[in-house]
């Protein structure tokens, strides 16, 4: 049985923010209001809701059947259908979502999608979802493909090449689909309030620092970059959402207090880093393996996935469409290997890590091919040895907890005995 | 008159060059001409007229088939990514590509992409060079072809840096012509193919095409116009096969006794897309103006063929869905069947397989799809289904 | 002196080590009881303990000058009939056990045939028992179960026919009987059984009452030593102990530990176990710095070996046999244990031959595991392979030959107590943690 956990103020407004984020969805045709069905990396929420129409995301859709362990199921129907085995779960879990009546994860049946944005970012496999669900619904799609930092490095060319698809392509298509003009005023002062929160969660994450760490980067990270990359950014929900988070950090810092976790307040025994993505349709049993050996995640990758402002990047209302392809183009998946590394290193040197920790995702290549060398490269820098753990994001076929533990305690008992040595020394 | 080479020299010499990993023919290309360096490049589609311009030899890395022990390779990929990174990890610790003084990755998906950055962790900047090409996925001369022309522009650049010449327009066009000839000469096997496959053996076209990935194009030009010219006085005679396209073989290669195997298990393959890299371009560049860079990019933009890989949407009308495509070529070609395959693990093609088994059966075009693995050395069962799918269409024809 | 003991609860065998406070072995238990982890427990500690008390009766016997004088073999003697009454009564229950098996409903009618099928194989039993005990004498490894089960189930074969009975329902009460057998602990104490040969010897002549004496004070010292001080659980049911969680241990941990205490010098650890398969590498101290686990694929553990030998019809133990008369390596592509048999089956249908082709499966095994090592940093000198597969010569070989064509010239180290490295480490563990 769970222990009745107090939730935080920051918790109950985020799920307001999500409660009122169906309900217009639901009331999306009656409104008038238009349904864009687009990405979490490279997500442009302020060019979607400066036209006053609705992002969906399918990814976070797939995500939350996971958590409410409904995925399987529809993982099934699109291998019925004839989906491969191997391929994209969220894909699957989506597919299979929209051959079920488009019915989502609240129950709630969601509206058809008036714009397919294929904004490609960090994913090739984007791209053939994308082309898939083309064929499902008859509705406009609109590609925007978002150059991959292969240097480390954004370039005049790469950005131009984005805005002038989105001048070229994407804003004609939504002045025609809405009959609203595009209103570069209103859309200043989205990014001046996207900027705003950027900053407040950037102080959040780093919070990180302080012994014991206010925040868990990981689990509890997951909800904090809820309304940020889930079509909230540029709104004043959003904005007002950070600023509580902020306050509530700083009273658990004030307070050297830890992270609340699923059962109460986190003991921190281990500090660890997370490369990696969750397995949503074991979220809860993965976290407990955590916590209950006393390990506080005090940095992670994931996070970062639909957007990173840690080294500096921030939407510019001076220049909107040149900072949004910036931001395209500055999400964690579009990022090249070495810069991967470097965000690792920074983590584990910034947040004094006891170790880190790479999490595999079995059916995602853009994550998981490259990480061993990945790995290796973290432990050559660091003279850290890293854990590695493997599972899928919402098929739980892919998910042993059993394998997970004896992988996990190990790791963290290996850590510990060194720890111990090291002050024994 | 020079004398042409016979038909079982060239495909001896196709092989020879197929089965060397140490890369041996580029070594000897190098030392052939001093100062010279080759670029390796993987999979599906790198402009190589821009590598040959600079004077370098663009070798293409497909992978060590069934002809190389993986152990290296498979501590840097997990169990459920394909078989290309692993090989190609494997030989350049093991030095095979010390030949090579840099290396192209093509977006083509995730794990090509990703391999781009396991190389440099691997071989820092300063030791070998290596580029992602950023291929367009946007088909607007304005837009994507202004981004893909600026992409040129830096490769060309860094090509000059490295080989320590400039590329000149003539250069350019040049080396457009070579490649041109070499499309030219494939197209033409096609047909002949595609008319009177028994005059083509499977095994024989698909080591033209592995061999036509690292040889130098102008000796390839040569070999590929001598087979044609040797084939057709062979007394090849036609067997009762059936007509089919095998499609998946774009990147990861198949072993070629698995090619083999699906001839003799009974299907003349009248269309494919082994190494398609070599014939993306479907019809000349220009070879006559004074921005061949220009040129080389509308060849992509309208000129190419499908592929997993590329947008297949395009409101400018340019992309047509590949499964519509393919269903064309069917009906033009005149085929009994399709074997749709790919590579384990691949992405690209298996996000596409429901897509072109829909578009089959609304055709009611039949088929059959299995998968397969560079390094497989067992094919008795995909021998049964190839064979069995030849046999239930032969019956009922 | 103090003692500690380490508990290892694996998925086929349940080991317990007890050290001494110079972390010197005196005692290894070893049990296959696998049904109720608790049991296990249990049966796997008296087992320890018993291999202290007797290590202590050994050293004791040899230290004393009268009882030297009579021969060398006095320990042998007396373990053997302390060994012999075990057996004995252990038997005596199994067939007990197997006869209140009989007597339930679904065997009416049909019980007086069986009872005699019975009566003729514990016949047989009883008269290899002697022979057995000598075997067995200082041999764990060869299980009451297997043992006993070899002996039933051949003698069943010989002779069910002619008494017009089911062989199925009498492999079915030996099933339910032994599961019954191994979830006990054997009610016989060291100083009771040891007494018994006493005695006999005692009547033969071969011992005066002043050395009668002298055993028996030693086994009443012997009686009070062993206590434990603390114990520190490790493996597969570890969670099960009743330990307080800081006395539970990762395998992986434990594992590395103990290897380094049988081979100090090593640095990598591969262990291969029927169903997992770890790459372990140590440093001077034996504390693990990296590591790496396949534990998700049988194709990867000592499963693949039993399913190859079942494939060809052959006990697991005949493959290396048959390995070292092979000529060639055959390429097997087949990275899963399925598919292997596939290839085998088709490969031999093909004409090859089963010794090249148990080579070069095996040769396919071990280089899965050669990646897996690759990936926890490679092979540092000392290499120790351990695990059951580490018993098949034919796979020490190839991991030989692997090993220095990829790392060099690497000392590679096999010992036949590799079993008890994962109950070791935890012993060490419960000495150094307390």
């Amino acid at each position: 049985m769970e222990k009745q956990v107090k939730k935080d103020r920051s918790m109950l407004k985020e799920k307001d923010i999500l409660a009122g984020y169906y309900h217009d969805l639901g009331h999306a045709k009656e409104e008038n209001k238009k349904v864009v069905y687009t990405f979490v990396p490279g997500n442009m929420t302020e060019l979607i809701r400066v036209f006053d129409a609705i992002p969906v995301y399918p990814e976070i859709l797939a995500l939350q059947s996971g958590m409410r362990r409904i995925s399987d199921g529809k993982i099934r129907v699109a291998e019925e259908a004839g989906h491969s085995e191997d391929v994209c779960t969220y894909v699957k879990c989506h597919v299979g979502m929209i051959l079920q009546e488009n019915i989502g994860p609240t129950g709630m049946k969601l509206p058809d999608p008036d714009l397919l944005l294929c904004a490609y970012s960090g994913c090739f496999t984007f791209m053939k979802w994308f082309e898939i669900l083309k064929k499902m619904f008859d509705c406009p799609i609109v590609m925007v493909h978002v150059p991959y930092q292969a240097d480390g490095e954004i370039t005049d060319g790469m950005r131009k090449y984005v805005t002038d698809q989105l001048k070229a392509e994407y804003i004609p298509v939504m002045e025609k689909l809405t009959g609203k003009k595009y209103d570069q005023d209103k859309m200043e002062k989205m990014m001046e309030l996207s900027s705003s929160a950027e900053d407040d969660l950037v102080e959040v994450l780093q919070s990180a620092k302080n012994k014991p760490s206010p925040i868990d980067a990981f689990f509890g990270g997951v909800y904090y970059i809820g309304p940020i990359f889930n079509g909230f950014r540029g709104t004043v929900q959003c904005c007002d959402y950070y600023k509580l988070l902020k306050h509530e950090v700083n009273e658990r810092i004030a307070k050297k207090l830890g992270p609340i976790g699923p059962e109460g307040e986190m003991k921190e025994k281990l500090r660890i880093v997370v490369e990696g993505a969750q397995p949503w349709v074991r979220f809860r049993d993965n976290w407990k393996v955590f916590y209950d050996e006393d390990v506080v995640c005090v940095g992670a990758t994931y996070t970062k996935v639909g957007g990173f402002y840690e080294w500096g990047y921030r939407h510019d209302p001076k220049r909107p469409l040149d900072s949004m392809a910036d931001y395209c183009m500055w999400c964690m998946p579009n990022m090249n290997l070495p810069q991967r590394v470097d965000l690792i290193e920074d983590y584990m040197r910034k947040f004094d890590a006891d170790g880190f920790i790479v999490a595999s995702i079995k059916s995602c290549n853009s994550y998981s091919a490259g990480q061993l060398a990945m790995l290796k490269e973290v432990e050559k820098r660091t003279g850290i040895t890293g854990g590695f753990i493997e599972y899928d994001i919402v098929d739980s076929r892919y998910y042993s907890l059993a394998n997970i533990k004896v992988r996990l305690e190990s790791y963290f008992q290996m850590l510990n005995e060194k720890k111990r040595e090291g002050r024994m020394n | 008159m020079e004398k042409k080479m016979k038909v079982v020299d060239i495909i001896k010499r196709c092989r020879e060059v197929y089965e060397d990993i140490e890369f041996n023919y580029v070594r000897k290309w190098i030392d052939e001409r001093s100062g010279a360096k080759a670029i390796g490049y993987l999979p599906i589609y790198m402009p190589r007229e821009i590598v040959y311009a600079a004077g370098m030899l663009p070798v293409g890395i497909m992978g060590a088939g069934d002809m190389l022990e993986i152990i290296k390779g498979d501590s840097y990929y997990q169990s459920y990514i394909c078989h290309i990174p692993r090989s190609s990890v494997e030989m350049a610790l093991d030095g095979k590509l010390d030949c090579l003084s840099g290396m192209v990755f093509p977006s083509i998906c995730d794990v090509v992409r990703n391999l781009s950055g396991v190389w440099k962790l691997l071989f820092p900047e300063n030791e070998k060079y290596s580029w992602y090409l950023d291929l367009p996925q946007n088909f607007d001369p304005n837009i994507g072809g202004k981004f893909y022309q600026v992409v040129l522009k830096e490769f060309i650049s860094d090509l000059e840096t490295l080989s320590g010449k400039t590329i000149e327009v003539n250069d350019l066009n040049h080396s457009i012509s070579l490649y041109n000839q070499n499309r030219r000469y494939f197209r033409e096997l096609c047909k002949i193919r595609a008319e009177k496959p028994w005059l083509v053996p499977l095994g024989e076209y698909y080591l033209l095409n592995r061999a036509g990935s690292v040889m130098d194009v102008e000796e390839h030009n040569e070999l590929l116009s001598d087979y044609i010219g040797g084939i057709k006085s062979l007394k090849r005679k036609p067997l009762d096969n059936i007509r089919v396209v095998l499609l998946g073989c774009f990147c990861e290669q198949p072993p070629l006794g698995l090619v083999k195997t699906i001839e003799m298990a009974g299907c003349y393959v009248v269309w494919d897309d082994f190494v398609i890299g070599n014939r993306f371009i479907e019809s000349d560049i220009d070879a006559s103006t004074d921005d061949p860079i220009k040129a080389i990019s509308d060849g992509f933009l309208f000129g190419s063929t499908f592929s997993s890989s590329k947008y297949e949407i395009n409101e400018l009308g340019i992309n047509k869905p590949k499964s519509e495509l393919l269903v064309e070529i069917i009906r033009n070609v005149g085929v009994d069947g399709v074997i749709l395959t790919g590579p384990s693990f691949c992405d690209p093609i298996l996000l596409d397989h429901p897509g072109y088994m829909d578009a089959f059966d609304k055709e009611n075009i039949p088929y059959i799809t299995f998968q397969y693995s560079e390094d497989m050395a067992q094919y008795q069962v995909i021998d049964e289904e190839v064979g069995t799918f030849s046999d239930s269409i032969r019956l009922w024809r | 002196m103090t003692y500690t003991m380490g508990i290892d609860l694996g998925s086929t065998t349940s080991k317990a080590v007890i050290i001494d406070d110079k972390e010197q072995i005196v005692g290894e238990g070893l049990t296959n009881t696998r049904s109720n982890y608790l049991i296990a427990v249990k049966v796997a500690e008296e087992d320890a303990r018993l291999d202290t008390k007797l290590s202590m009766m050994r050293s004791a016997i040899e230290d004393s000058a009268p009882l030297k004088r009579v021969n060398d073999g006095l320990f042998e003697s007396l373990l053997y009939s302390f060994r012999y009454r075990y057996y004995s009564m252990k038997i005596e229950k199994l067939k007990e056990y197997c006869l209140e098996t009989l007597n339930q409903d679904i065997y009416a009618g049909k019980r007086g045939n069986m009872q005699a099928v019975l009566d003729e194989v514990f016949k047989k039993i009883d008269e290899q028992s002697e022979a057995i005990v000598q075997d067995t004498l200082y041999d764990k490894s060869r299980f009451f179960r297997d043992i006993t089960g070899s002996i039933y189930m051949q003698s069943v074969e010989k002779i069910y026919k002619d008494f017009n009975v089911s062989f199925d329902d009498l492999v079915s009460i030996y099933d339910k009987a032994i599961i019954r057998s191994e979830n006990e602990i054997t009610p016989l104490s060291l100083s009771d059984g040891i007494d018994i040969g006493i005695r006999e010897q005692k009547e033969m002549g071969t011992l005066d009452d002043n050395q009668v004496k002298l055993i028996r004070e030693i086994m009443e010292e012997i009686n009070k030593e062993v206590v434990i001080d603390s114990k520190v659980g490790t493996g597969y049911g570890r969670q099960l102990l009743p330990f307080p969680k800081d006395n539970i241990y990762s395998e992986i941990l434990c594992h590395g530990l103990g290897s380094h205490h049988f081979f100090p010098d090593t640095r990598t650890v591969l262990d291969i176990g029927g169903q997992d398969t770890k790459a372990i590498q140590v440093d001077e101290s034996g504390m693990v710095t990296s590591f790496n686990m396949n534990d998700r694929c049988a194709a990867g553990s000592g499963r693949f070996l039993g399913y190859i030998a079942d494939q060809l019809s052959i006990g697991v133990q005949e493959l290396a046999d048959l390995a070292a008369r092979a000529k060639k390596v055959i390429k097997i592509s087949s990275t899963c244990t399925v598919f292997a048999g596939a290839e085998l089956r088709s490969k031999l249908s093909l004409g090859e031959r089963r010794e090249d082709l148990v080579l070069s499966l095996e040769t396919a095994m071990a280089k899965r595991a050669m990646s897996l090592i690759a990936r926890s940093g490679g092979v540092s000198n000392e290499f120790t392979f351990s695990g059951g597969v580490a018993k098949n010569q034919s796979m020490v070989s190839i991991f030989d030959n692997l090993v220095k064509q990829h790392y060099g010239d690497i000392k590679m180290n096999v010992s036949p107590d590799s079993i008890y490295a994962g109950a070791l480490g935890a012993a060490l563990f419960a000495k150094r943690r307390g």
